[in-house]
């Protein structure tokens, strides 16, 4: 009984852990369908997290309120930085034809940099270090599911989440729906397939690869926001997003580009994150527990590598730009 | 469609008698505001050009930034400057700064050539300062039975040996079976920060004065044998890394490997079908990548810390990246971007005490210039020509069949 307590709880645990990983991963899987390979996850993430964290610490302060409507801040304001950091990217590859891996790369450097400045500019500013109400921690947690959450088992692996978990895995279904189910999933998955195809089909490419990692920056932006706010609870931790980023393209691959595989990869490595606290090894120092996502990530990356099924392979274009006149 | 083709199609078409006006048979194609064409030649002036306005226009965004936080962006930069090079000392820290990062940038250069995307410059560093301290902490804990050159040589190899297989591991996989480079050498930053972090754990390897888990400084446990001699005020691990320079220089362009790395990274095929084995072209650059930064990970051990902290290599790994683009891959101009890329890293230190703007500043500066200067490489390849009456087909047309 002991053992499955702990099981179910840190099954708990890696949902939570893993639901940043699984917005991040849908974000990243929709800019890849583009034919866009972007590197700079790991940015994109710190830039939505300090860019949520301040809305939603700003608003306390302007408007005096705590509570759902700095939720709303943080949430648009994180989408809109994303979708920025999306934006530069695809200026730079899409129309000033940059090399993808050198700009996603790049990316990742000015976000990360982005992230910890402002973070600390935010930190000086509130004398000491920022930390959001009572109120809003309230909403950023657990929803209230009343006498749902008692029920032995169920209530903890389902009822015992914060919004943002059930909204990633909604999102996760919608983008698989998109992709698979719809004309403009079609398009896109054509654009990043074969972009002469899919251009001499009359689909404009350079719209649909500007969109695609726009979206998808933006959901990348929400997955940092949940990094500042749902895990440190809405305060500024310098390394906060610490490789997420990074595992989250890891898991693009590991799920083959499926939005509705990701959810269950997701929430493997969250487990994995979050074992040194939930599965106790005697003897196993903290470190060693900390490998563990990095270590399965490249066992991953190597048996993806060695089995390789045709079907699941990633989009033909993903790393190459688009030159219309090549054709 | 070129001006040439729409009047081929309306020579043909003139002789057919009951026809509507010319220029109502061309297709109407609207011409856009832009359009872009490829450049022909470009001179070296106009270059300078696009590179020198892409720069200022990058430090133009950054005084945007530092103006949004309420700082004097003029005073923030001249601070930049002064605070790198004002004094010998500064100078001096600038240059410490500077050793690895060229190293570095050399040693991903040489991946990049080969079009391998080399991340995992942190975690070779590491590990080579890793191997290394092996070595000095076994020496410390049985009463320093090695010490002076011999120990420096030790320190060398092991770091060298630790940085290639770090190197190693990610191109044996990507030739074998396409694994992805760029994540597996990224995970092997994260594993090797997570070991320091475990040896700071042990017992043996300890501080036992200080508060919190870090590991002995080496210099006072080995009666300084393990720190490297100065020059100018720098350990002398810059004259390495001008020498590493050099030599990669010519290695890269005058050598039959550097030759092979270059027609690697252009075509993979065409070095096959040129009967080169490419496994074995990309392991032995990947080796040497590795090695490299292993032995800056050696030169910040020996050189610079005299310790081992999870931060030895601290964020050098992915400037390298920076500095090694920038430099188009070319090892000799990799020396001054090295050291203006560790101006702005000191800068940024200075600025943050002087007039508290975060030192995060620099990779955010870092991160700016570089995407102006790719930005920037699309105006040397192109250029843009704008809608004008001169360009427009139908007003050409009449003039031709007039």
């Amino acid at each position: 009984m002991k053992t499955l307590m702990i099981i179910i709880n840190w099954i708990n645990a890696a949902v939570l852990a893993g639901t940043p990983l699984l917005l991040a991963t849908n974000g990243e899987i929709l800019t890849e369908k583009s034919g866009n390979l972007n590197l700079g996850v790991e940015g994109q993430m710190y830039m939505g997290a300090v860019t949520g964290l301040a809305a939603a610490w700003l608003t306390e302060r302007w408007f005096g309120v705590g509570g759902i409507i700095p939720l709303i801040a943080a949430v648009v304001f994180a989408f809109l930085m994303g979708c920025i950091s999306g934006l530069i990217y695809s200026v730079l590859t899409v129309t000033l034809r940059a090399n993808q891996n050198v700009t996603g790369l790049t990316l990742a450097i000015f976000g990360t940099g982005f992230g910890q400045f402002f973070g600390e500019v935010l930190s000086n500013e509130a004398g000491g270090y920022v930390t959001v109400g009572a109120e809003t921690k309230h909403v950023f947690g657990n929803i209230n599911f009343g006498s749902l959450t008692e029920i032995p088992v169920i209530g903890t692996l389902f009822f015992r989440y914060n919004w943002l978990v059930y909204f990633a895995i909604i999102v996760a279904v919608i983008l698989g729906w998109f992709l698979n189910k719809t004309r403009k999933g079609l398009s896109l998955r054509a654009v990043g397939e074969s972009p002469a195809t899919a251009d001499s089909a009359g689909i404009n490419v350079t719209r649909y690869k500007y969109i695609a990692t726009t979206i998808g920056g933006g959901l990348c932006g929400l997955a940092g926001m949940y990094m500042s706010m749902v895990n440190q609870k809405g305060i500024w931790v310098t390394n906060c997003v610490s490789g997420y980023g990074w595992l989250a393209i890891a898991l693009v691959i590991f799920s083959t580009w499926s939005p509705l595989r990701a959810i269950y990869s997701s929430i493997i490595f969250g487990g994995l994150s979050v074992m040194y606290m939930r599965v106790p090894i005697p003897g196993m120092p903290m470190a060693i527990y900390m490998m563990f996502p990095y270590i399965a990530t490249i066992l991953v990356l190597i048996l993806t590598s060695i089995r390789q099924i045709k079907e699941h392979a990633q989009p033909a274009s993903t790393g190459l730009n688009y030159y219309r006149e090549e054709r | 469609m070129t001006d040439q083709k729409i009047n081929n199609v309306n020579v043909q078409e003139q002789p057919k008698t009951p026809c509507p006006p010319a220029q109502d048979l061309l297709p109407q194609v609207k011409e856009p505001l832009v359009r872009m064409t490829k450049r022909g030649i470009i001179t070296t002036k106009q270059r300078v050009i696009v590179y020198v306005v892409g720069f200022i226009l990058a430090l133009v965004v950054g005084a945007l930034m530092l103006l949004a936080i309420g700082k004097n962006p003029f005073f923030a930069y001249r601070d930049m400057v002064v605070g790198s090079f004002g004094t010998a000392i500064a100078s001096a820290e600038t240059i410490r700064i500077a050793v690895p990062l060229l190293i570095a940038s050399v040693a991903v250069g040489f991946a990049f050539k080969m079009k391998f995307w080399n991340i995992g410059a942190e975690g070779q560093i590491l590990a080579g300062a890793t191997l290394c301290s092996y070595i000095v902490v076994h020496s410390i804990n049985n009463k320093n039975y090695i010490s002076g050159v011999p120990l420096h040589l030790i320190m060398i190899v092991l770091a060298m040996i630790g940085g290639a297989l770090f190197g190693f591991l990610p191109a044996f996989f990507k030739t074998k079976w396409g694994t992805n480079e760029t994540l597996f050498t990224l995970m092997l930053n994260y594993i090797a920060i997570q070991y320091v972090i475990y040896l700071q754990s042990l017992r043996t390897w300890q501080d036992p004065m200080s508060t919190y888990p870090k590991i002995i400084d080496f210099a006072v446990f080995t009666k300084g044998s393990v720190e490297l001699p100065r020059m100018f005020g720098v350990h002398i691990g810059w004259i390495f890394a001008l020498i590493i320079a050099v030599i990669a220089y010519f290695y890269l362009t005058r050598t039959k490997h550097g030759y092979e790395i270059s027609v690697v990274g252009d075509s993979l095929n065409t070095a096959r079908y040129a009967g080169m084995n490419t496994r074995w072209i990309q392991i032995r650059t990947l080796l040497i990548s590795g090695a490299l930064c292993g032995f800056a990970g050696y030169l910040q051990v020996a050189g610079a810390n005299h310790t081992l902290t999870e931060t030895t290599a601290g964020g050098v790994g992915f400037t390298a990246i920076t500095v090694a683009w920038l430099a188009k891959l070319n090892p000799f101009v990799m020396i001054p971007i090295a050291i203006f890329i560790a101006m702005l890293q000191k800068g940024s230190l200075f600025i943050q005490s002087t007039m508290r703007i975060p030192a995060a500043a620099a990779d955010l500066l870092t991160g700016l210039i570089l995407f102006f200067m790719l930005g920037s490489e699309f105006f040397i390849e192109y250029k843009l020509v704008f809608r004008s009456k001169r360009n427009v087909p139908h007003l050409e047309q009449k003039e031709v069949t007039a």
